[in-house]
Parts: C-alpha cells; sequence; structure tokens
C-alpha cells in the first residue's frame, strides 16, 4: 500500500512539474522577440589600417515583464504587442544609427508576472541584476507598476511607464521613471467637460475598483466634478475580483444617480457593464475605466451599447503631423494610421490604447537614445527630461520638478464610446472633445 | 429606512445567488462526507462547468439550459477518472495526501486550461429577461438556475434516500468497514460519489456562467464559498449546504446594504471562523 501510494504521488508530482513547465505562467519564460545581434565585443574587431571604420553594433536589452496570465492579461498582452511591434520596425530598419558610427539595435528579456506584485518585483530584480537589462519598461496597471518602479529607483534604471496612470510614484522623489499615460487625477476631466455641456444638472455615482489605479482617478475627479457644480450622489469601492453587482446596481438606483463614472480594469469592468444593462438600469451616461476600451469589450453584445471610456489614443482621433506644426512641437514617429496598418497586419486586429502605449514606450526610447547620441543612461535621461514632442499618441513631456519628476505633463485624452455603425454593428467612436469627435454622444444607454 | 429599503430590493437577489452557491457547496460536502477527502480541484471544475456552456452556447448554438444534462453526465464521468487516478490509491492514507492529490489535479486543470484558454474573461453573451417585482427587479436567469438547482438537489435526495446505490453511499458514508462486511462494492461507491460530486460542481459553474463572466481561474472564489458553505450547512451534509448557501447569499446581498461590496469577503470569512470554533458541527449538523 505504501509503495502504491508512493508510485501514485510520485505520477502526480512529475505530472504537475511537466506541466507547470508547459504552462505559460509557471515558470518565467524568457523570451528574445529578435535574434540576438552579433556581441559588441565580437563586432568591434580592430579594424586594418587601410580599411573604412566598421560600423559597431550594440545590442540594448529592454526588460519588462508581462500579464500573460492573471487579471491583467487582456490589457497587458496588447501593451506587449504594441512594444514588440516597435522592437521589431527599428531592428528591422537597421537600428538606430549613433554619430560615432555605433549602430543599436534593440532585444527584449520578458517574463510573465501573473498579474502579482510579488512576482513583478522578483523578476525585476532578476532582469536588473541576472538579465543586466539595460533600460525598463514598466507592466501593465498602476498596482504592478508601483510594485515594478520601486525595484527600478533602487537600481538606479531608466523605466518608461507604460499603462500605469497612478500619479503617486511620482512624487516620491523619484528620478528615473518616465510616465506615458495621462495621469490617473486627470482620466476623467474630459468627460466631465462633456457633461457640463451635455447635461448640467447630472447626478453622479462613482463605483469604482478599490485599487491604486481607480482610486487615484476618482482622488482627482471629485474635487474637479464639485467645481464644475455636478452632484455626487453616491460613492462605492469594490474589489476587482466581484462577481455580483447586484447590491451595488440597487444602491446606483436607490441614489437616483443619472450618471455612472466608475470601473476599475477588464474583468470587473465588463462584469459590472453586463449587469447594468441586464438589470436595465436606463441610466443616461455610463463611463467605465479601461475596459470599453479594448475592442474584447463588444464581446458583451448590446450590453456594451453606450458604455463610454477616457482612452489615452484612438485611430479614429490619432494626432497628426500638422496638428504638432500648428502648436510647434516636433513630430516624431509613424503616423496613426501607418502605426495601424503594420498593427494590423501583424496581428490582424484594430490596435487599441495599450498598444499605442506599448509601442509608444519603445519610440519615446528610440528618440532619447537619438537625441542623447549615446546609450549612456544618464545621456539618456538628460534626453528624456528634455524631450518635448508630438506623436500619433500624443504630446510627450515630463514634469522635470523634484515634486513630480517623470509625471506626464503634455498628453491629452478623448472620451470614446461603444455605438452602433450603419450595418448595425458595434464600434468604439470618439465623442469628445468636439473638435475631433467622430459621432455626437449617445445619452441614455439604452436597455434591453 | 434607505438601508430597509435597499436590504429588501437585494434579498431576493441574494436567495437566488444562493440557491447556486448551495448547489456548488453540495458537490464539496458530499465527497467529503463520504470519504472524508477535501477536494481542492473543486474549484476548477466548477471553471470548466462554466467553460462547457460558454462552448456549448457559441459553439454549438444551443440554449445554454439544454447544456445542463451534457455537463452533468461529463462532471460524473471527470469526477470517476479523477477517483480512480488521483484519490483511490491514498483513500486511505492521511488527509494531507488526498489533499495533495486533489491539489495536484487541480493545478493540471488549470495549466491545461490555461494553456488552452488563457486566463482572460469569457462571456455568454445570453439573456433570460428580467421582470420588476415591486422595487426589486429579478433576472430570468437566476430564476431558472435556482430551479435547476431545487431539480438537482431534490434528485440528489431521492437518490441518497430512495435508491439502493444512494443507500450504499449513505453506507459507505457512516461505516464503510461495516459496509463492506454487508458485501457493498465500497470503491464503486466512493467512486461514484466523488462522481456525483463533481457533477454538482459542473452543474454549477454550468449556471453561473449565464450570469457572470469567468476565466479558468474563476472557480476559486466559488470553491472558497463552498468551505464557508460546508462548514455553515454542516460538512458532509450536502441537504444542509444548501441551506448554507442560501444563508451566504442572503447575508452577501443584505450586508452590501449597510457596507461597502470590499467588505463582505471579511465577513464572511468571520462567519466561518465563528461557526467553526462555536458550532463546529455546523447550523446543520455534519454528516447525515
Amino acid at each position: 500500500m505504501k509503495r502504491s501510494l508512493f508510485n501514485i504521488l510520485a505520477v502526480l508530482v512529475l505530472m504537475g512539474l511537466i506541466l507547470s513547465a508547459c504552462g505559460p505562467g509557471a515558470e518565467p519564460t524568457e523570451v528574445i522577440e529578435e535574434p540576438t545581434a552579433p556581441a559588441a565585443t565580437e563586432a568591434s574587431e580592430e579594424p586594418a589600417a587601410t580599411e573604412a571604420p566598421v560600423a559597431v553594433e550594440e545590442t540594448v536589452t529592454i526588460g519588462f515583464t508581462s500579464s500573460l496570465t492573471g487579471a491583467q492579461e487582456v490589457s497587458s498582452k496588447r501593451q506587449v504587442n504594441g512594444l514588440n511591434l516597435w522592437m521589431q520596425q527599428v531592428n528591422d530598419a537597421g537600428g538606430i544609427q549613433l554619430s560615432d558610427g555605433t549602430v543599436v539595435k534593440f532585444e527584449a528579456v520578458t517574463y510573465d508576472d501573473e498579474s502579482t506584485k510579488e512576482r513583478v518585483q522578483e523578476l525585476y530584480t532578476r532582469l536588473i541584476t541576472e538579465d543586466e537589462a539595460d533600460f525598463l519598461i514598466s507592466p501593465y496597471s498602476s498596482g504592478l507598476a508601483a510594485a515594478a518602479t520601486i525595484i527600478a529607483e533602487q537600481n538606479g534604471k531608466i523605466m518608461i511607464t507604460a499603462g500605469a496612470a497612478e500619479d503617486d510614484a511620482y512624487k516620491t522623489g523619484n528620478t528615473s521613471l518616465f510616465q506615458l499615460y495621462t495621469p490617473g487625477s486627470l482620466y476623467l476631466i474630459s468627460t466631465v467637460d462633456m457633461l457640463k455641456q451635455l447635461d448640467p444638472e447630472a447626478k453622479i455615482a462613482l463605483v469604482h475598483e478599490n485599487d491604486k489605479f481607480s482610486t487615484s482617478v476618482m482622488d482627482g475627479l471629485k474635487p474637479y466634478l464639485e467645481s464644475q457644480g455636478f452632484e455626487i450622489v453616491m460613492e462605492e469601492g469594490y474589489a476587482g475580483d466581484t462577481p455580483d453587482f447586484g447590491p451595488v446596481i440597487n444602491k446606483i438606483v436607490d441614489s437616483g444617480a443619472t450618471v455612472l463614472l466608475g470601473g476599475g480594469h477588464y474583468p470587473d469592468g465588463s462584469t459590472l457593464a453586463r449587469q447594468l444593462y441586464e438589470r436595465e438600469v436606463g441610466l443616461k451616461f455610463i463611463s467605465l475605466l479601461v475596459a470599453p476600451a479594448d475592442t474584447k469589450f463588444s464581446e458583451l453584445g448590446d450590453a456594451a451599447l453606450g458604455v463610454a471610456t477616457s482612452s489615452q489614443w484612438e485611430l479614429a482621433a490619432t494626432h497628426t503631423e500638422e496638428e504638432a506644426a500648428a502648436l510647434g512641437i516636433e513630430w516624431y514617429g509613424p503616423s496613426g494610421e501607418d502605426f495601424a496598418a503594420a498593427y494590423e497586419a501583424a496581428t490582424t486586429e484594430k490596435p487599441t490604447y495599450h498598444v499605442a502605449g506599448g509601442y509608444v514606450a519603445g519610440l519615446v526610447l528610440q528618440k532619447a537614445i537619438e537625441d542623447a547620441d549615446s546609450i549612456d543612461p544618464e545621456k539618456v535621461k538628460a534626453a528624456l527630461e528634455a524631450m518635448n514632442i508630438f506623436t500619433f499618441y500624443g504630446g510627450i513631456q515630463f514634469d522635470t520638478s523634484a515634486e513630480a519628476h517623470g509625471l506626464q505633463i503634455s498628453h491629452l485624452m478623448v472620451v470614446a464610446q461603444w455605438q452602433k455603425n450603419e450595418a448595425g454593428e458595434l464600434t468604439r467612436v470618439v465623442i469628445w472633445p468636439a473638435d475631433v469627435a467622430t459621432a455626437d454622444p449617445l445619452y441614455g444607454v439604452p436597455v434591453p | 429606512m434607505q438601508q430597509i429599503n435597499l436590504l429588501l430590493i437585494s434579498l431576493p437577489d441574494g436567495i437566488l445567488l444562493g440557491f447556486v452557491y448551495g448547489l456548488a457547496a453540495m458537490g464539496l460536502t458530499l465527497i467529503w462526507g463520504v470519504m472524508n477527502v477535501i477536494n481542492l480541484s473543486h474549484g476548477p471544475i466548477i471553471a470548466l462547468g462554466m467553460f462547457s456552456t460558454f462552448f456549448i452556447y457559441t459553439r454549438l448554438g444551443l440554449n445554454p439550459y439544454l447544456g445542463v444534462i451534457p455537463i452533468a453526465i461529463a462532471g460524473l464521468m471527470l469526477g470517476i477518472v479523477i477517483y480512480a487516478v488521483a484519490v483511490h490509491h491514498v483513500i486511505n492514507a492521511p488527509h494531507l495526501s488526498s489533499l495533495l492529490a486533489t491539489f495536484s489535479v487541480n493545478m493540471i486543470i488549470i495549466g491545461l486550461g490555461t494553456a488552452a484558454l488563457t486566463t482572460s474573461p469569457y462571456n455568454v453573451d445570453f439573456s433570460a429577461g428580467s421582470f420588476q417585482l415591486g422595487s426589486t427587479r429579478l433576472l430570468g436567469s437566476r430564476i431558472i438556475a435556482a430551479l435547476v438547482t431545487l431539480l438537482f438537489t431534490g434528485g440528489l435526495y431521492l437518490f441518497l434516500y430512495r435508491t439502493r446505490p444512494g443507500k450504499f453511499i449513505r453506507a459507505v458514508a457512516n461505516n464503510r468497514a461495516a459496509a463492506e462486511l454487508m458485501g457493498i462494492p465500497s470503491t464503486r461507491i466512493l467512486a461514484l460519489s466523488f462522481g456525483i460530486g463533481t457533477m454538482l460542481a459542473a452543474v454549477s459553474g454550468g449556471l453561473i456562467a449565464t450570469f457572470f463572466p469567468f476565466s479558468i481561474l474563476a472557480g476559486g472564489s466559488y470553491e472558497l464559498k463552498s468551505f464557508v458553505i460546508g462548514v455553515l450547512g454542516g460538512l458532509g451534509n450536502p441537504i444542509g449546504a444548501l441551506f448554507g448557501g442560501l444563508i451566504l447569499g442572503v447575508i452577501e446581498s443584505s450586508s452590501q446594504a449597510f457596507l461597502e461590496s470590499s467588505w463582505v469577503p471579511v465577513i464572511e470569512f468571520g462567519l466561518f471562523v465563528v461557526i467553526l470554533l462555536v458550532r463546529p458541527s455546523g447550523l446543520f449538523g455534519a454528516k447525515k
């Protein structure tokens, strides 16, 4: 009996080990996106005196984690897809040429962080100490990025924070972080401006995930709502894994709210939207964070109709070279249409703002290396601090004050909403600001 | 007054949801009651039930409720296979062995599920309608789920108390050695019991998928609720689990009339500890 038990346990353990080795989230999987370029030392052999100087190729290692599993999977994968597209394009174009003849190419080292902060801290430490990453990109989501920024800052590594809007990390004396997203405290400002014009008497319910990002958005939103004369009739936080919003929805109805602002990330946002629809709540306007910005949101069917979101970027309202010229700011990178076409060719999907964020994280690093004419971290950092550019994604400029070093100060957001096109298909349209809107707001969320 | 109104509005929802919680917990508590095995593969099996409904609805285009029967049959078969492969050989070993064996099954299902289905949320875009009852809106999907739960509970009761295999299960649960002396094939009965427990978990997952989005990891929270319900209703008492589920559903909905939803786990697990301390055999008594 004992022998039999031992055999069974041994088989189960063996099976578990094999499966965990095969599973995407069990063991960190190193993904080198591009074939490793020849090592600098190999390529930099002394040229013969009579030969022309040989270009030295330097391979810069970019380290980051992605959430291949867990709560942040949907948006994180999009961000990484964008970053990979940039890396492939810059390497295929021959890399970055520096004035001393050095050609800079990029390789990625990445692991699955399983959407947990503990894994993020462990893996970023590994990226820095073992993989010797030259530059870091943050994981997706403010919570995970906050965990990563601590490691980056401790080790003095430059980190471009994509997919992380929360403000606090930049207000604690950090000097190595550079934020791409509009800060959380300003996330819903455009939405409030739109509401002010549409319905100044709207009664607002704030229902949001209890995490760093969503809380930071609400902290920034409340004083602005009050300054614009709106009445906040209820506020409630919820856990990100809440499956049943029934009691919360009952509170919204009971409060007499006409507008709901809130949400958090994809899983809870899509759940909340579906249940609001099923319960025929009949609000005039619903704006949720993150979830409606993903193409997957349309899988909710009619429950997606009328749900709006604040978006960091939309192809329909992409920023242009002409816009940059009018503002007198340097334009950099591809047009939004070219970026979208390249992404669609690579993945057959339309890019979301998470994809654009990942792509622009690489683009900003590329621009900083070009401006610094070096891959020396101090020079690259100085170039990032001096950066003031306009890309298809919008303005990029970082706060350089001691109080909020690295905070994004130039990028603006748009309001997008799921509506039906003439063919009756769900499509995300831009409804604000008015000068870039592609459709009028659907004010009065349809019920079954 | 506003809170009382909210409480009354939320109660029907809590009761309807409680039925499905109870069905999920019934599976867990039946297995514990018959063979003293804490089935840690319970959560992933609930998730497999969810995905079964998803594929039946989206790929086969069938009404998700028609999927309950094939899900029940598949759940029963899967349970028997899990018992034979992972549990049977450790059934007489200390509890830790069976705990680890079912935990391994848990990890295998999650690993395979993650590789095949990712951990992205899935959604069954199906509506069974809703109607207004006084000041509360009742969802058709929850009413149907409650009715299906009642059917399964009634069926389980009749099976356990009116059929020969059911009586064998109860006999094995009470005293396996004595049952074997009476000629009851205990191994087959244990496998059948594990199969029925798994079937109930899979069916509950199939029903939950009709009202909440889910992923392969979604079963975990229902597994935890099943533990709380099992302790509330009495571990090993499947019918008690139904009442435990109803109590938990009511607590979840009513507490949110007074508190933020993030307090719900605190209340649930606080209750779990209190019941363990004050009445470890559960409100409705253990093993029956």
